[in-house]
């Protein structure tokens, strides 16, 4: 397939205006007249039995409209899409703080307030599992009733046998390492509105990764057939994974039930969406890496721990490719890892930007830098040397068949003059500052992987007067997919951007194209909208033809605005075509898949959904970090990533990828941890959970790597994830090579400084 | 309270309690939802609005400090048309979800009033207060830059 025409330019995006005048209508910008306020009464307790929830006073008050228990949820009262484990509104059990046991419907916020304060939950606490040792010690209280305690899943995926290979290695290493829980802080916290309407039809507007999904586990969970519940999710601001599977949306939809038809509102606080939204699951892993002298890497042993919190929310399938990315992106002879998902009294761990992937990237890592220390090698080299290529299989013994541009990536960084001038920085540090110039390289699976079609059916149709009207299926938090989305229909429909609209994902006008995850967005709906667009292309051409009195449709070609005749010069406009079309035939709909592997890593049928993948985005990362040794303040002072994600369709929204990505995977490293002492979170605003501001970050530097993905439309691959993979490991080899060997995760002043007096903990 | 003022060029005149946050009375009331709320606690910028010219967080504000004032959103920061931050934003990829956008948008107009020709360094402590979680600031550092040469030539075109 040609080129799309805008690469390499740099055009604004065709959702940028109306974003920076403030005309966007996200979902929390929906107010419906006489509108009703929602909200939930939060636990407070980590753990404990729910004796009882005295709301008497609470629906007494004057303006409330509804107080809600656990017994008013009809349906199963589960939510979860996969284990549903985690209750609508908690009636015998709350399990983390932020578990809700009643639901308030009130005129307005201020009453909703006084109500929440107002209802008295009388919860008999239970000895709180606040981490992962805690949950994995013997007769540890147990947060559901499992026969396996408080391990939801354990598994083991092999690739021949790594503990001999391991005793036969020249050199071993041996290390563990901790990441924490990390909080997406999208700017736009979790809300929602809903209405129900005369004919019990529930209408839904919410910040959704996963709009179609979200008709099954609320009507799951609610006992609502599917098709009386609607859902649009508009423009969102951010998701980053968290808003993949429900937030709102159960209770909205619960509320709209006692609501009398009228709208309601949902929006969590800043604090309520620290302490109930879904964070990155807290790890622990201990990795055995054995080598030849030669630095060829002989057997990988791994024992991966990721603490799922309350809930399972998707913990086992992040876990899965924790499994699956244990070795990076390397060529590892044999390999052992062993995962367990647990559960513990700590908030709810779900989806995040590098699914399973950020974990491990710090440790894979760590060992290759630890290696290169010890066989006294060059950290690019030894990566360079190792890198995975097409051709090979990877640590779980799957074939890269597809794309493999990890080698191409560090080359790139070799040849940067960051990385060759390296030396003479680190020399020039002031006084009482350390420099260190640390790599990093890594990759992220694309697309759901197997056992879980990644399907999206794209919709587009010429409207009334003559426009093409994308109907996007994706829900778009910012990465631009549907922008990108126009760019594409208006490269194979010959159009300018002005002849385009877009709507985005609406239950009722768009069709199911699974969640906004995985760096799936643009590869999979991108390719089934190619289809439809080709489609259009052809039945416009074809219907022209006969306005036209032309006897064969190669003789057309489309144009902006209309169907030209270039022998003839004559041109049927499309506002006309439109006018003349039947609705019916206006629209035209086609789907695609994203190929999966046929390969079966041994240990890989525990995991029977999103596991293995098939295509890999790739990159390597270069950080210069200085120490101040005084205070332990870590500075990253310049950022370089090379990114393989195939071709580059839009060069800005690809650095934005990278950038945005980088930028928290920065926050994780040096500074984001919501931590919970005793299930109690410390963070309560964004005071106390500090994100990267403008002042925190260098400028970070993007190169693609243009492979060419043949499998995907015009040649691109997903990047959404494998940027947040490289700066927690990157920084992390800088410090190590100034003499601090980290291990935990972020890397705070207090860490820093612990390690400068040779004390890692 | 009676409350008056203008907004966006418009002149206001509402009956609301003056405890409400004015935050709310410019989205819920007044209909006007480019000031953005993130976080409530004045944290985040994005409800960052111009009050007789000067950025304030319409989160921290209750109504009746609004009385009497002239207060200017994003949506009318450029009057009829965008403002040069919000084309120069767009140009070069400094929006990617948007929610943040409206915010720093009315910051960076603010600061380049005071700083015509500012280095990246400068851009970036001005936007201090205004967290994106989504691009890193790169860009918008670009694209604060960039506005900044846009409105150095409109002036010079005025001379």
């Amino acid at each position: 397939m040609s080129p799309l025409p805008s690469m390499g330019s740099r055009s604004r995006r065709f959702d940028a205006p109306d974003k920076a005048l403030g005309r966007e209508r996200f979902a929390a910008d929906e107010y419906p007249e006489n509108l009703l306020w929602a909200g939930a009464l939060r636990a407070g307790a980590p753990h404990g039995l729910v004796r009882g929830v005295d709301t008497a006073r609470a629906e007494a008050m004057p303006g409330v409209v509804a107080v809600l228990t656990a017994g008013d949820v009809p349906g199963a009262n589960r939510q979860g899409f996969i284990y549903w484990d985690m209750p609508v509104l908690c009636g015998d059990k709350v399990r983390h703080a932020g578990d809700p046991v009643a639901l308030v419907v009130a005129e307005t916020r201020e009453i909703l307030a006084e109500a929440l304060l107002a209802i008295e939950p009388d919860i008999e606490p239970l000895p709180v599992v606040d981490g992962l040792d805690a949950a994995l010690a013997p007769d540890a209280p147990r947060v559901h009733d499992l026969e396996t305690g408080n391990v939801l899943k354990q598994a083991t995926v092999r690739k021949g046998d790594a503990r001999a290979a391991l005793d036969r290695c020249d050199v071993v290493i041996e290390e563990t390492f901790f990441t924490p829980q990390q909080a997406h802080c999208f700017l736009e916290t979790e809300n929602g509105t809903a209405r129900m309407d005369a004919a019990g039809i529930i209408h839904m507007t919410v910040s959704t990764q996963s709009p179609f999904r979200d008709r099954y586990e609320v009507g799951q969970a609610l006992g609502i057939p599917q098709e009386r519940l609607h859902v649009i999710a508009p423009f969102l601001g951010g998701g980053f994974g968290g808003k993949d599977g429900v937030t709102v949306q159960c209770l909205l939809a619960l509320a709209a039930m006692h609501a009398g038809g009228r709208p309601v509102k949902m929006w969590w606080s800043r604090e309520e969406s620290l302490l109930a939204g879904y964070k990155r699951h807290a790890a622990r892993m201990r990795f055995r890496l054995g080598a030849g002298a030669d630095g060829a890497l002989r057997a990988l042993v791994c024992d991966l721990d990721y603490d799922t919190g309350a809930y399972a929310h998707l913990g086992v399938e992040i876990m899965a490719l924790g499994l699956e990315h244990a070795s990076g992106p390397y060529r590892v002879e044999t390999l052992e890892a062993n995962g367990r998902c647990v559960y513990t009294n700590n908030p709810v761990a779900g989806a995040f930007r590098g699914f399973g992937v950020a974990q491990v990237s710090f440790a894979f890592e760590g060992m290759m830098d630890r290696l290169a220390d010890r066989l006294g090698m060059d950290p690019l080299e030894l990566r360079l040397q190792n890198a995975i290529r097409r051709g090979d299989r990877n640590g779980v013994g799957v074939a890269m068949t597809a794309s493999t541009g990890m080698a191409e990536c560090l080359a790139g960084l070799r040849e940067h003059p960051l990385w060759r001038t390296r030396g003479a920085w680190v020399r020039e540090a002031p006084p009482l500052t350390r420099r260190g110039v640390g790599v990093a390289a890594v990759l992220n699976g694309m697309g759901y992987g197997r056992g879980l079609a990644d399907m999206a059916v794209a919709k587009v149709r010429l409207t009334v007067d003559g426009r093409f009207r994308i109907y996007n299926g994706v829900s778009d938090m910012g990465q631009g997919n549907s922008p990108t989305f126009v760019r594409m229909a208006c490269h194979v429909l010959n159009q300018d951007e002005s002849g385009m609209e877009l709507v985005q994902p609406d239950t009722d006008r768009s069709h199911p194209s699974g969640s906004a995850a995985a760096g799936r967005t643009t590869y999979t709906y991108g390719k089934a909208l190619i289809r439809a667009c080709e489609a259009m292309r052809d039945k416009l051409l074809h219907r022209a033809a006969m306005a036209l009195l032309v006897d064969d449709v190669a003789d057309l070609e489309l144009a902006p605005g209309a169907v030209r005749h270039p022998a003839t010069g004559r041109a049927l406009p499309l506002a006309l075509l439109g006018s003349k079309l039947h609705p019916d035939d206006r629209c035209c709909v086609s789907e695609a898949m994203m190929p999966v592997t046929r390969d079966v890593p041994e240990g890989g049928e525990a995991f029977r959904l999103g596991f293995p993948h098939l295509i890999f985005p790739y990159a390597a990362h270069l950080a210069r970090v200085e120490v101040d040794e005084l205070t332990g303040r870590v500075a990253v002072a310049d950022y370089v990533a090379f990114t393989d994600g195939g071709r580059v369709l839009d060069p800005q929204t690809y650095e934005q990828q990278v950038q945005g990505a980088v930028a928290q995977g920065l926050g994780y490293a040096l500074w984001e941890d919501c931590a919970a002492e005793g299930g109690r979170l410390l963070a309560t605003d964004l005071s106390t959970y500090v994100i990267p501001g403008a002042g925190d970050l260098p400028d970070i530097e993007s190169h693609a790597v243009e492979t060419v993905e043949e499998s995907g439309p015009f040649g691109m691959k997903g990047i959404g994830e494998v940027g947040m993979n490289g700066p927690l490991p990157a920084v992390a080899s800088a410090l190590l090579r100034m003499g601090l060997p980290m291990t935990r995760a972020p890397f705070t002043p207090e860490r820093i400084l612990a390690a400068l007096g040779g004390d890692d903990s | 309270m009676i409350l008056s003022f203008t907004l966006d060029g418009e002149p206001r005149t509402l009956d609301l309690d003056p405890g409400l946050r004015a935050v709310d009375v410019l989205r819920e009331h007044c209909g006007v939802t480019a000031p953005k709320e993130g976080c409530g606690t004045g944290e985040c910028g994005a409800c960052a609005v111009l009050v007789d010219g000067e950025v304030r967080l319409s989160c921290l504000m209750l109504a009746a400090q609004l009385d009497g004032r002239t207060v200017t959103t994003a949506r009318g920061l450029g009057g009829a048309g965008p403002h040069p931050v919000q084309e120069a934003l767009a140009d070069r990829g400094g929006v990617q979800c948007g929610f943040c956008t409206p915010g720093v948008a009315v910051t960076a107009a603010a600061f380049l009033e005071r700083h015509p020709d500012p280095t990246r360094a400068e851009i970036r402590d001005a936007l201090s207060g205004n967290l994106c979680r989504c691009t890193g600031y790169h860009k918008i550092v670009d694209a604060v830059e960039d506005a900044a040469e846009r409105m150095r030539k409109e002036r010079g075109g005025r001379k």
